[in-house]
């Protein structure tokens, strides 16, 4: 690896940074949950990781260390996205009721 | 072009969806959208894994057994949970996902300097970042669900030498991260930082009180993401900055809010919550004791029913008595009668950043009736009844005055409603620990009750007047 392998990593990491804030800040507090929930889930990605490091693995240590990488990590993707969807099926639009006004 | 590079380039194209997917969040009708793209992008990445991987032919047969059966067992897992789980039990399942995230994240660091001879500082740096903010997070997030959950007494605790030892952990863990870098080959430096780091993510939650964990659970997030984030550096993979990275920084952001919220710095919270003893609570007011208005059911519902306005401000309180859906039928009730119905929700209600939220649409609440603090207090003096459940400090009068412990936290301004009700169970304090002026404010009726109880008796007697 080199140094200029390095210069773009940190180039993606500040870039990343910047991005989700501009993205985040917009998001009003009815949302705060499922979006905690919903980025939850994106970290799931580290699930490619131990799916990487499984791949590479070749002592009994190695396997049980990407075995549990692999649990963790794929919970973390399935449970996080479902769960979100859950959370968010119950913020559908429903029809505002009974707009008239009450007989006095 | 090789699969690597089409691997890589579908990675791009994911990360480009998870920023679309959460950008789509910031409406409610858009939202559900954003996560199926968001999920959907990630199972592209992972099946563009398994090509990558079998491409190669590196992985030996004990390796996709490995890969299959983790990863059959955790999507089991997180299905499971996931379905399962109440509303009201939320936070306390984001909270565990952020630990089993950065354990992830951790363990991949350590299986990477375990395998890796002579690692340059390029993947031992991350490498000891990662491993101490994962095992952190790890840590510190079973805490954190264990005391959400009641496993974990939601009091802080803090034992003897627990502040000494908040001081200690940390200069051994920076020690052991500098062995670590400088002798990646060392296990001693490995194990070491690994335990170091998990003690101290317990370390770092006990002491933090349940009314802080808002924010707590928000930095836990952040937390998750910062080491996914190094994980990325460490197998060089983009695709784990780039949404680590976004999580992290989204974590940061609602940290703030939340710490605004209550007029906390981040670090005064990590430090140690309400109630430790160490914020004394403001000298209640001297003389004889204020005298309070209890009313019943009956008298509350006369006034709901001949309001033409009315505000409900739900607290954790609701949330605790599981009275989300009692409140919806009684709005819907006030609604379906031409009276308008608003529920002011403040930032920190709740156990997680927008969980009162959640808890209301659970109960089929319209969305546009939730108001933010900022949009709600405009409208309390047009308020003819302001319902309050459940919730305490934030609407203590005595923020706006300086001299207490919650002096300057931003309140919902429910004593300029032209009257109030609150229901509460009995004069106990908030978390502040201090006596809320609200309560003895000559306007506020007291309906002492268990809040299920108290907004079911209110259903009924409402239906009275107004069947």
């Amino acid at each position: 690896m080199n140094d200029l392998d390095l210069l773009t990593a940190i180039t993606v990491f500040v870039l990343s940074v910047l991005v989700g804030i501009e993205v985040i800040s917009k998001v009003p507090a009815t949302l705060h949950t499922p979006l905690m929930s919903g980025s939850n889930s994106v970290h799931g990605i580290v699930v490619i990781g131990a799916m990487l490091i499984a791949a590479e693995s070749d002592t009994w240590l190695g396997y049980g260390l990407a075995f549990v990488a692999m649990v963790f990590g794929a919970t973390n993707v399935v449970g996080g996205y479902v769960v979100t969807d859950r959370m968010l099926e119950m913020f559908k639009a429903k029809p505002p009721t009974g707009k008239e006004v009450r007989p006095s | 072009m090789n699969v690597s590079d089409t691997v890589h380039y579908v990675f791009l194209a994911a990360a480009a969806c998870f920023v679309i997917g959460l950008h789509l969040m910031n409406h409610p009708r858009t939202a559900r959208r954003g996560n199926t793209l968001s999920a959907g992008a990630m199972t592209v990445a992972i099946a563009a894994t398994v090509w990558l991987v079998a491409d190669e032919g590196t992985i030996s047969r004990a390796g996709w057994f490995v890969l299959a059966s983790g990863g059959l067992v955790g999507a089991a897992l997180g299905l499971y949970a996931a379905r399962e789980v109440r509303m009201t039990a939320m936070p306390q399942l984001v909270s565990l996902f952020n630990a089993v995230g950065g354990g992830a994240a951790a363990l991949i660091a350590v299986n990477d300097l375990l395998r890796i001879e002579n690692a340059g500082a390029r993947v031992s740096l991350p490498g000891a970042l990662d491993i101490v903010i994962g095992a952190v997070t790890f840590s510190g997030s079973l805490v954190a669900a264990g005391k959400l959950q009641g496993l974990v007494s939601g009091a802080p605790v803090v034992f003897p030498g627990a502040r000494s030892l908040n001081v200690l952990l940390p200069v051994s863990f920076v020690a052991g991260s500098v062995w670590l870098v400088l002798a990646p080959d060392s296990r001693t430096a490995l194990y070491g930082l690994v335990a170091v780091a998990l003690l101290f993510g317990v370390t770092l939650v006990l002491p933090i009180g349940g009314a802080d964990m808002p924010v707590v659970i928000a930095l836990l997030n952040a937390f998750t993401g910062s080491a996914v984030a190094m994980a990325g550096f460490v197998l060089n993979e983009t695709a784990l900055i780039v949404a680590g990275m976004l999580v992290s920084s989204s974590g940061g952001i609602l940290t703030k809010l939340m710490a605004d919220a209550m007029n906390r710095s981040i670090a005064g919270i990590m430090v140690g919550g309400f109630g430790t003893g160490d914020s004394a609570p403001a000298a209640a007011g001297s003389g004889a004791p204020a005298r309070v208005r209890p009313v019943s059911a009956d008298d509350v519902a006369v006034q709901l029913a001949y309001a033409s306005k009315v505000v409900f401000v739900p607290g954790y309180g609701l949330a605790a008595a599981q009275a989300q859906h009692e409140l919806g039928d009684l709005a819907k009730l006030l609604t379906d009668h031409g009276i308008d119905v608003s529920y002011a929700v403040h930032p920190v209600a709740g156990r997680m950043p927008g969980h009162m939220n959640v808890l209301l649409a659970e109960a089929n609440v319209p969305y546009t009736q939730l108001k933010e603090m900022d949009e709600i207090n405009p409208e309390f003096p047009q308020a003819d009844v302001a319902l309050v459940i459940g919730a305490n400090d934030v609407t203590n009068p005595i923020a706006r005055r300086p001299g207490n412990a919650i002096s300057g936290m931003p309140i919902l301004d429910v004593d300029k409603a032209r009257s109030v009700v609150v229901i509460k169970r009995s004069m106990g304090h908030g978390y502040a620990g201090v006596d809320n002026e609200l309560y003895t404010d000559p306007k506020t009726g007291m309906f002492f009750t268990d809040a299920k109880k108290g907004l079911s008796e209110l259903k009924a007697a409402v239906s009275e007047f107004v069947g």
